[in-house]
């Protein structure tokens, strides 16, 4: 595991001399457009990372692939179904909701809903258990007022 | 009650615990591709070897065949580099490199040094099929039909194991 940990690595650091350049004159809208579009996209060579973050050559190529996209007028859901069509969801760091993503979505849902109806039981209980106290007497209790206030 | 008030975290305890194993077997750099059972994407590129001479997947349509992802830059290409060596010398299953992102001088002495499994390889220079292929971890291999199908996608060295158990037989069955 670790050579190939190594062995990984080294192929990383080798792409690296292989590599292309950021463009030299970069046009604002369109880099714009970029920042917004590479950063919902994971980069799967370094995958904590967005594209817009890595500087992995893999990155860098699909920044300018989104460049020549931008130029050619395609819409963001376009460029974005270009990636998923090549990456499959998981270059989407907002996954679709669909049949294998639906434990994702929900879970947080599920989660407070559950909370909730322990919490609301909770308060139930000790609602019913309070009202089962056994209560001070009236005349016992004016005779309390009266000592606590001297 | 006092059986719910035990039960449900231990409920809990055991479904995160689950997803916790399943998360520690998988390996998180195998994403599944959404390329299998699509058509390969197209691209022609010119040959490593022949400059003047191009190849396109549609060329290998009818056959069942393998497309190689590797680069002399790629060290753990040499780890899979003899099973392939041998893939070839059985005459199992063609194989095609795709050369990605290489330097063509590279390339072809890389092969000379290690052997040239490959009945030829595409040279990818610019790594623009690479991204059709959504190639992310150099070496890749796909298992293409006859149709020109995408049927396997193996990131990463292939492994012994991964050809036995896996890629022989899917050509087998590809050929039967």
């Amino acid at each position: 595991m670790r050579a190939l940990a190594f062995a990984l690595l080294m192929g990383l650091s080798g792409a690296a001399l292989a590599q292309s350049a950021e463009i030299a004159h970069p046009d604002a809208a369109t880099e714009a457009r970029l920042k917004g579009l590479a950063e919902e996209l994971r980069c799967l060579v370094c995958q904590n990372q967005t594209i817009a973050d890595s500087s992995a050559p893999l990155a860098l190529d699909l920044r300018n692939q989104i460049r020549v996209q931008i130029a050619q007028g395609r819409s963001d859901d376009q460029i974005r179904d270009y990636m998923v069509q090549r990456y499959g969801d998981f270059v989407l760091y907002k996954p679709p909701f669909k049949a294998t993503t639906a434990i994702l979505w929900l879970a947080p849902f599920l989660l407070i809903l559950a909370g909730a109806v322990a919490l609301f039981r909770i308060v139930r209980r000790r609602r019913t258990e309070a009202s089962l106290a056994p209560t001070v007497p009236e005349k016992s209790r004016r005779e309390i007022e009266k000592l606590l206030d001297g | 009650m006092r059986a719910l008030k035990f039960g449900v975290p231990l409920l809990l305890f055991v479904l995160l615990a689950g997803f916790f194993a399943v998360g520690l077997v998988r390996d998180p750099r195998e994403v599944p591709s959404p390329l299998i059972d699509k058509p390969a994407p197209a691209f022609r590129l010119e040959q490593l070897h022949e400059p003047s001479a191009a190849f396109a997947p549609e060329d290998m349509k009818g056959k069942v065949w393998m497309l190689n992802v590797w680069a002399s830059w790629c060290v753990s290409c040499r780890v899979e580099h003899p099973l392939l060596v041998e893939l070839s010398r059985r005459k199992v299953v063609p194989i095609v490199g795709l050369d990605y992102k290489d330097q063509r001088a590279e390339g072809v002495q890389w092969l000379a040094k290690f052997g040239n499994p490959y009945a030829l390889s595409a040279y990818d220079v610019e790594g623009k099929a690479g991204i059709d292929y959504g190639v992310y971890g150099v070496p890749e291999t796909f298992v293409i039909d006859k149709a020109g199908v995408i049927r396997y996608k193996q990131i990463g060295p292939i492994t012994p194991e991964a050809l036995e158990k896996t890629i022989l037989p899917l050509i087998r069955k590809l050929n039967a």
